[in-house]
């Protein structure tokens, strides 16, 4: 990156507070992190932490207190589809079908820009990338939770979002639909070369999928503990990588300033 | 962070029969069975023919069956219980002697106030269809905006629910003062007696939609029109439909009380002119026939609501 060339996408001195009543409460503190394009950042930290409210800021859900995030340079003030989110419990329409529910995201976005003949093609190729092509007029409430997963990251990546926002996307998944999910995030990654952002609380899928880990302090007024470069190379093999002392090392790290440096303290 | 603020009172209506119904959860599940039975039917034992048909005919034997019982043995103590000379009510035998012409052939024409049952229920049909028609469309408009607005929530609904509990009767003298017109006056009556239910149901509904749904709303910014129909409509439609039974049920209540002192050919106004001409058997038969139609409206609103819902129940 050369010096006259911005990053893409900029969070600059990001505090954010929550009123309540007479009460407020800091949740992110000084948050600062620029993040290149093409870039894979997991945002790592115990529950409670504000990442949630960090991704939130980006997709423009919920407004920053002071600073600023920036994409292309331009200040993030609402949400929108080139912030495209796949949500923690999927947030599928469950009154349309499969393929309905990208297809409602995919005529929102490109309802002027292509015919209703690639509308339909691009639908189905994002159904498809996702392998979920088979269960286009299926209801959300006919498929398991992994599929409607899927279906929430079909629905985002048809957006074609200049950052892709995922707010625990594999959370409440078993750990095998998990793996799973994961291998196809990271194909899909390298096809398309999104720039995502994901919150995690999962060490492992922190440094398969990344290029780099963001870990935050413990809340109330969570700060940005410490980034941590991912230097594995690509495509990774979980298998593979299982023994890989590089792997190992980031894990460690990860998991020490998890639980060493700031062990989740219990609210009394 | 994301916990609502305290419901208001105003529930009550909306819990009587509860939001997302449920019964359309067995029905579905016993859809793939059927369907997958349709398909081998040629191998099928002729054995298996007659048990799936005796099965069948014990299912249908288990849902009449004992209502038909208990109406055989409430005929018959109504019977012994009314028949002797002198007897305040008719026997059932006496009404059909007196009235059977009322229940066996409902659409005659033998005169312009000797009709048939049956065309005084359309005629009734006719004003409840507007007045509930009306509502339904207000109610729902209506319900969508204070739902949405906490403020308008909080100076509205005390209001609507004083409102909510004026009798339709007494509606009607208002109506005929502000109309002076008996027609406009039964549907204004059934209109102001359904449309509350449906307001606030709806409002609950939109009230409830999850964040999850508005935050997909905001990150595809779908504008308010796009928003009403592919979000709020379909997410508060468990809600709405439970409004709406509750206002048809009401609508129906209210127009035979308004056809009783409005006249004309209506089913109400039938009761009222018999109970005058002491044809107390007609007036039995009248209230039968009363009855079905409520029931089948009622039936008829949760069937469209089934349909309409589908989905929408088991989010």
């Amino acid at each position: 990156m050369t010096m006259t060339e911005k990053p893409f996408l900029q969070i600059q001195g990001v505090h954010k507070t929550f009123r309540r009543g007479g009460s407020e409460t800091e949740v992110l503190h000084d948050i600062s992190l620029d993040i290149a394009e093409g870039e894979f950042v997991s945002i790592i930290g115990h529950s409670g932490c504000g990442k949630s409210t960090l991704l939130n800021l980006v997709a423009g859900l919920t407004r920053v207190t002071t600073g600023a995030v920036l994409l292309e340079n331009r200040e993030v003030n609402d949400p929108g589809p080139e912030r495209a989110v796949v949500f923690q419990n999927h947030s599928l329409l469950p009154w349309l079908t499969v393929y309905e529910n990208v297809h409602i995201a995919v005529s929102k976005v490109f309802g002027r820009t292509k015919s209703r003949a690639e509308r339909h093609d691009w639908t189905l190729h994002n159904l498809e990338l996702v392998q979920m092509a088979h269960a286009k007029d299926k209801r959300p409430a006919e498929i398991s939770g992994g599929m409607k997963q899927r279906v929430g990251i079909a629905r985002a990546l048809a957006m074609e979002p200049k950052v892709l926002l995922m707010d625990e996307p594999f959370g409440a998944l078993d750990a095998l639909t998990r793996a799973h999910l994961q291998d196809s995030v990271m194909q899909i990654h390298a096809r398309l070369g999104n720039t995502a952002i994901m919150i995690t609380h999962d060490v492992d899928e922190a440094v398969l999928l990344s290029d780099r880990i963001v870990m935050m302090t413990n809340g109330p007024s969570a700060r940005i503990g410490e980034v941590l470069d991912v230097n594995l190379p690509r495509p990774r093999k979980r298998l593979e990588l299982a023994a890989d002392a590089r792997y190992i090392q980031a894990r460690e790290a990860v998991l020490k300033f998890l639980y060493e440096r700031h062990r989740f303290v219990e609210a009394a | 962070m994301n916990a609502m603020p305290a419901r208001p009172v105003l529930i009550d209506a909306a819990s009587d029969a509860a939001p997302p119904d449920k019964s359309a959860a067995p029905s579905k599940a016993m859809k793939p069975k059927t369907s997958g039975m349709k398909v081998l039917p040629l191998k099928m034992p002729s054995s298996m023919y007659a048990a799936r048909i005796s099965s069948a005919l014990g299912n249908t034997a288990v849902t009449v069956i004992p209502p038909l019982v208990v109406v055989a043995v409430m005929l018959l103590v109504w019977q012994l219980a009314t028949d002797r000379p002198g007897a305040a009510l008719p026997s059932p035998l006496k009404i059909w002697a007196e009235a059977g012409d009322l229940i066996v052939s409902p659409f005659f024409v033998y005169g312009p106030q000797d009709i048939g049952l049956g065309w005084r229920v359309l005629t009734s049909l006719e004003r409840v269809a507007y007045g509930f028609g009306l509502a339904a469309v207000f109610g729902i408009a209506l319900g969508a905006m204070i739902g949405q607005s906490v403020w308008a929530m909080r100076g509205l609904d005390p209001i609507f629910q004083v409102l909510r509990t004026v009798p339709p009767l007494a509606w009607l003298p208002i109506s005929l003062a502000a109309f002076q017109d008996s027609g406009p006056s039964a549907v204004f009556v059934i209109f102001i007696t359904a449309v509350w239910p449906v307001i606030i149901n709806t409002a609950v509904g939109i009230r409830n939609i999850p964040q999850d749904y508005r935050n997909v709303a905001e990150v595809l910014r779908l504008n308010p029109f796009e928003y009403f129909w592919r979000i709020m409509i379909p997410s508060a439609a468990p809600y709405i439909f439970t409004g709406l039974r509750i206002g048809i049920g009401l609508s129906w209540l209210a127009i035979v009380a308004a056809e009783m002192l409005t006249g004309g050919v209506g089913i109400g106004f039938f009761i009222w002119d018999a109970w005058n001409s002491s044809r107390l058997s007609d007036i039995v038969v009248a209230l039968i026939y009363i009855g079905v139609v409520g029931f089948v409206l009622d039936r008829l609103v949760a069937l469209i609501g089934r349909i309409a819902t589908r989905g929408t129940a088991n989010a």
